[in-house]
């Protein structure tokens, strides 16, 4: 199984980041082998439409899971029609939320926000 | 002649200022392009119109053709396309209906799908031609509606009409002010109303567009705005006063200069002071 994570920074002590379609990086962690690799979040310089273009990323490098903190409706459309399965990630390191994750102590995203569309996001 | 009225914020008196402005003018053009929440067609109350709606255009697959190339998806600056599990997924708020995707898909796989966003309605009162853009609740942009509602102006030279613009200076606005000859600034007497006046003031100079404020709400006592236009050297086109009967007139949805004789000289003179800026600005910049 492959879990996907916006991270701030290319390592596994890296903080969450708080964006799903604007995220520098994507951390993408492979259960079977326990490796993670890193990925540049082309999307993150979009003009507009991050969010979908960041969710293809992620369906393109066949992640089965996503640990973010939220995720906006366009983003969300892509990652269901993937079936790909959302998780709200808690405060901590990537670590610690694949950590949380294998433990069972993350519950699944519901919360979808109606996106930022260019205003609001840094 | 064409002037566009704006304001950096809503609620400053850009439909007031238009309207009355076009029925001092008598025959003219009112077009509204505040397409969010057009409010002159209230005041005008035009009769014998008709609608006409607006549609875009924005693409459809066709699964039986699409080879998962991607060249589309990869194409939309504005990512509005998607492929995912063998299925083309397309964003009809993101896409901005530009027809590459259609044009550069080697299976020709894409076409033209119309989606209606809104209408335009058009009316008559008096001698005022009054065109309404209105958008669908839930749509992205409302700029296809201005777009028409502008280029059906176009050929009109004779005719002086006037342009209610959306609030602040966002995309949608340069839409409005785009073909405008002139442009009225509103501004209100506070600092937040300097703040809101300095995002139009801005953008009229980007565009290289002749412009001039109208002071509104004017009452005794200092006016941020009025210091705001005197240190940047803004021409000052007249100051409508913060008065009840006014307020008055203009929340029963009455068009001032057609109720009142006091109103009508304000904004007749507002009107030639207008004309005589354009015909200035026609003869310097031609």
């Amino acid at each position: 199984m492959k879990i996907a994570i916006p991270v701030d920074d290319k390592k596994m002590e890296a903080s969450v980041c708080i964006s799903f379609g604007r995220t520098p990086y994507f951390m993408i962690n492979d259960t079977e082998s326990n490796e993670s690799i890193f990925i540049d979040n082309s999307a993150a310089a979009s003009q507009g439409g991050a969010g979908i273009k960041a969710a293809q990323l992620l369906v393109d490098h066949k992640a089965d899971v996503l640990l973010t903190p939220r995720c906006g409706e366009n983003a969300a459309e892509v990652i269901k029609a993937a079936d790909i399965k959302m998780y709200k990630t808690m405060p901590g390191s990537a670590r610690d939320n694949i950590n949380a994750f294998t433990e069972g102590k993350l519950s699944i995203l519901e919360e979808i926000h109606a996106g930022f569309h260019g205003h609001g996001e840094k | 002649m064409k002037i566009a009225v704006l304001s950096g914020k809503g609620g400053t008196g850009k439909t007031l200022v238009s309207v009355n402005l076009a029925a001092a003018a008598e025959e003219s053009v009112y077009l509204d392009c505040d397409v969010e929440e057009p409010n002159g067609h209230l005041f005008f109350k035009p009769g014998n119109f008709y609608e006409e709606e607006i549609s875009i255009k924005i693409p459809a697959a066709d699964e039986k053709l699409c080879s998962g190339c991607r060249t589309c998806v990869n194409f939309c600056k504005f990512n509005a396309l998607a492929f995912i599990k063998d299925r083309l997924i397309v964003f009809d708020e993101v896409c901005h209906s530009c027809g590459g995707c259609i044009l550069f898909c080697p299976e020709r796989a894409l076409n033209e799908k119309e989606k209606t966003i809104g209408k335009i309605q058009k009316g008559i009162s008096g001698q005022v031609t009054v065109n309404t853009g209105i958008l669908n609740t839930g749509e992205a942009s409302g700029i296809p509606i201005i777009k028409k509602l502008l280029d059906e102006n176009r050929t009109n030279k004779e005719i002086i009409s006037f342009i209610d613009c959306p609030p602040g200076s966002a995309c949608i606005v340069m839409e409005s002010i785009k073909d405008a000859d002139y442009c009225i600034l509103i501004a209100e007497p506070t600092l937040f109303g300097v703040h809101n006046l300095n995002m139009v003031y801005e953008l009229v100079k980007l565009f290289h567009k002749p412009y001039g404020v109208v002071l509104n709400k004017c009452q005794d006592g200092e006016n941020p705005a009025e210091r705001f236009c005197n240190e940047k050297g803004i021409r000052i086109l007249g100051r409508i006063p913060f008065d009840n009967e006014l307020g008055t007139l203009n929340s029963n949805a009455k068009i001032a200069v057609r109720e009142n004789e006091k109103y009508r000289t304000v904004f007749l003179s507002l009107l030639e002071t207008v004309k005589k800026e354009v015909r200035h600005e026609a003869a310097v910049n031609p």
